[in-house]
């Protein structure tokens, strides 16, 4: 996995609360057997006009948010469905940091083994931050994943909590699989006391 | 101390907390498909690592299969090599595949219980927001990214965070054809789709009781749809009853040991949750959504609301773009939307239960002009006894189509999909834009509600029929 470093990047807003990820990433493009290449169907349905030209309405469309690696978003993102490809296609989009007050609980720990930050804002601060990007052109914000701070021009940011464990990864780019394979004398203990304890499940 | 069944379910799969990281949890049952498990087997494969349990996965093919016209090869290529890859993975690996031409094939989370292997107090995981199903054997089932499907075929652990509990009372008696489907839509409309997000719902009180197993399985189905991340029944006499004598169910010295272990896992009296909601079972009425998300729901008696009835920003808005997509107007009644084609079918009302109650309802009626019914079994099993008490002929002589098993129209990913600007009313978990086909507009009812609206062409309150 990528190591997430400090960085500064512009800023997209999608004033939208509950996007799905059925939304993220349409049933359509779920067949395939690879991991890359999804970005290209990010919000398919609402990005893209039926003879297949962009949608000017749609948000991310906007010029100005041309090369944002910050999505910010309304209540509750990536609800819905378990499919990792909905943060596959973020990611191969270009976004690695999302901001939003709440997040779907199975999507949110689909972001960390992705290189992607999903920071949670307060509703006030949320609702500072989409008024600064509506305000302005291309307004950049700069995350300190280390320092746990998100700063911007106008002074919107704020300090954000992340699960220790959680960004210890992301800043180190580890993949969980290696580190739990460390706890295999464990998992062997475990495993035969198992064994005795549920008889029935090993036979 | 007092201990919730879920606090027990984490102390007894607690397998070691390193210095820095995150609480290791054992996983007993790992369930598949093919959808969500081709890039974990590829993961597998590049880092030359093993499946270190395969005894503990039971897969089987659900979302891309065809459910008509089964003997003909698959017409679409990318769903013809994303199954190919499925056997191929399973076969490599060792791995019990229920395929497509298997009599045991199915939806995951119909197939799994039929054969009894989940159990109360077990972890079992899927890459399958649906998973949640299995709590209705008072087992912590959810689902998961690919990413953690790899490391349980790996490690047969996963890093965990311990969830909050919430205890949903729902006391007093449902009326008559309101359904287990009917209060997991009134929780989510009371409660909102985020309203469960960090907890492990349990649900308990006298209308939980009484539902059937399979009334049990379609409540906890949906408790992702209210956000959670599993939803809990306590077992009882009913759930081992429904074990007893499946494939995959403990026998013999073995039983009486597991039936032990079982009835010690409920919640103990007085133990603390975090949140605590009630419902009274006699005011939930058969639930129609009007909108795109599972929250936007209503009574069938009531009527559409309009977006100035809210008074959060963000819900206001959220009416205002779904009554458009949905093509709507705030305050028609519910019982004057018309539909275009019915759906009984998916992991949430897909059981045999689920037919014959809508059989009972479409028995010598007609579907109306210009609607299409189609009736999608969860598996064959559940086809195979439909058709041995004749509900086929039911459905078939109403005019509705009898289909083999699979996923169907719940995401439309095999081909049975909506037209754009096309109304359902819809068995499913799902109202999203676009989830039954592009420019579709789905409403979620049940079973019984479907039926009466495919004869009528339009909702009607079941209750009056």
């Amino acid at each position: 996995m990528e190591a997430y470093k400090k960085h500064q990047s512009i800023a997209a807003l999608m004033r939208r609360s509950n996007v799905d990820t059925d939304q993220i990433i349409p049933k359509q493009f779920l067949k395939k057997v690879e991991r890359s290449g999804f970005g290209k169907h990010l919000f398919h349905d609402w990005r893209f006009n039926e003879d297949g030209s962009d949608n000017s309405e749609f948000e991310l469309n906007n010029p100005k948010f041309k090369g944002a690696k910050i999505l910010v978003v309304g209540d509750n993102f990536g609800c819905g469905s378990s499919r990792e490809h909905a943060p596959w296609a973020i990611e191969d989009y270009g976004f690695n940091t999302i901001i939003s007050t709440s997040y779907a609980d199975i999507f949110y720990n689909n972001c960390f083994k992705n290189s992607i930050l999903p920071i949670v804002a307060t509703k006030k601060q949320l609702v500072s931050l989409m008024d600064e990007v509506a305000a302005n052109e291309g307004v950049s914000f700069t995350v300190d994943l280390e320092n746990q701070e998100l700063i911007t021009p106008a002074g919107n940011g704020f300090k954000f909590d992340v699960d220790a464990f959680r960004k210890d990864n992301l800043i180190k780019g580890l993949d969980d699989i290696g580190l739990t394979l460390e706890q295999t004398d464990y998992i062997d203990q475990y495993e035969e006391k198992h064994k005795q304890s549920f008889p029935w499940l090993w036979t | 101390m007092k201990k919730t069944m879920y606090e027990k379910i984490w102390d007894s799969h607690f397998v070691v907390e390193a210095t820095g990281q995150a609480p290791l949890l054992y996983v007993d049952r790992h369930l598949m498909h093919e959808v969500t498990s081709p890039q974990a087997f590829e993961g597998l494969r590049i880092a030359n690592r093993k499946v270190r349990n395969p005894h503990s996965i039971l897969a089987t093919m659900d979302h891309c299969v065809p459910t008509k016209n089964r003997d003909l090869p698959i017409a679409d290529p990318i769903a013809k090599k994303q199954i190919e890859t499925m056997a191929d993975n399973c076969q490599e690996n060792g791995l019990n595949l229920y395929d497509m031409k298997n009599p045991n094939n199915g939806v995951i989370h119909i197939v799994v219980p039929e054969h009894g292997f989940v159990h109360p107090g077990m972890i079992v995981v899927c890459g399958d927001s649906h998973t949640a199903t299995h709590g209705a054997f008072g087992a912590l089932a959810f689902g998961i990214g690919t990413s953690e499907v790899e490391h349980v075929m790996a490690t047969q652990t996963l890093p965990q965070k311990k969830s909050k509990n919430l205890l949903i009372q729902i006391d007093g008696e449902l009326s008559k054809y309101a359904t287990a489907k009917d209060i997991a839509l009134a929780i989510t409309g009371k409660i909102g789709t985020a309203g469960g997000t960090g907890f492990v719902i349990e649900y308990a009180g006298e209308a939980i009781t009484k539902l059937s197993m399979e009334g049990r399985m379609t409540l906890c189905n949906m408790a992702i749809e209210a956000g959670a991340r599993a939803g809990l029944v306590a077992p009882d006499q009913k759930t081992f009853d429904y074990l007893e004598g499946r494939e995959f169910a403990p026998k013999g010295d073995n039983w009486n040991k597991a039936l032990t272990y079982w009835k010690s896992l409920p919640s103990d009296e007085g133990a603390k949750f975090d949140a605590i909601i009630t419902l009274d079972a006699a005011d939930i009425e058969p639930q129609v959504t009007w909108g795109t998300s599972p929250e936007q729901v209503t009574g069938i008696t009531n009527i559409i609301p309009a977006p100035e009835d809210f008074d959060d920003e963000i819900k206001r808005q959220a009416c205002k773009d779904a009554l458009k997509y949905m093509g709507l107007t705030a305050h028609t009644k519910i019982t004057d939307i018309p539909v275009d084609l019915v759906f009984i079918g998916s992991c949430t009302n897909g059981r045999i239960e689920d037919f014959r109650i809508a059989a009972d309802i479409a028995k010598g009626t007609k579907v109306a002009d210009n609607v299409t019914a189609i009736a999608v079994p969860g598996s064959y099993h559940v086809k195979k006894q439909a058709e041995e008490e004749g509900l086929d002929k039911i459905f078939l002589d109403a005019g509705w189509e009898w289909r083999d098993p699979g996923c169907s129209m719940c995401l439309a990913m095999n081909g049975d999909e909506l037209t754009v600007g096309q109304r359902s009313a819809s068995t499913s978990n799902r109202n999203f834009e676009g989830r039954q086909g592009k420019g579709g507009r789905t409403h979620l009812v049940s079973p019984a509600m479907a039926a009466a609206a495919a004869t009528a062409g339009h909702f009607v309150d079941i209750r009056n029929l």
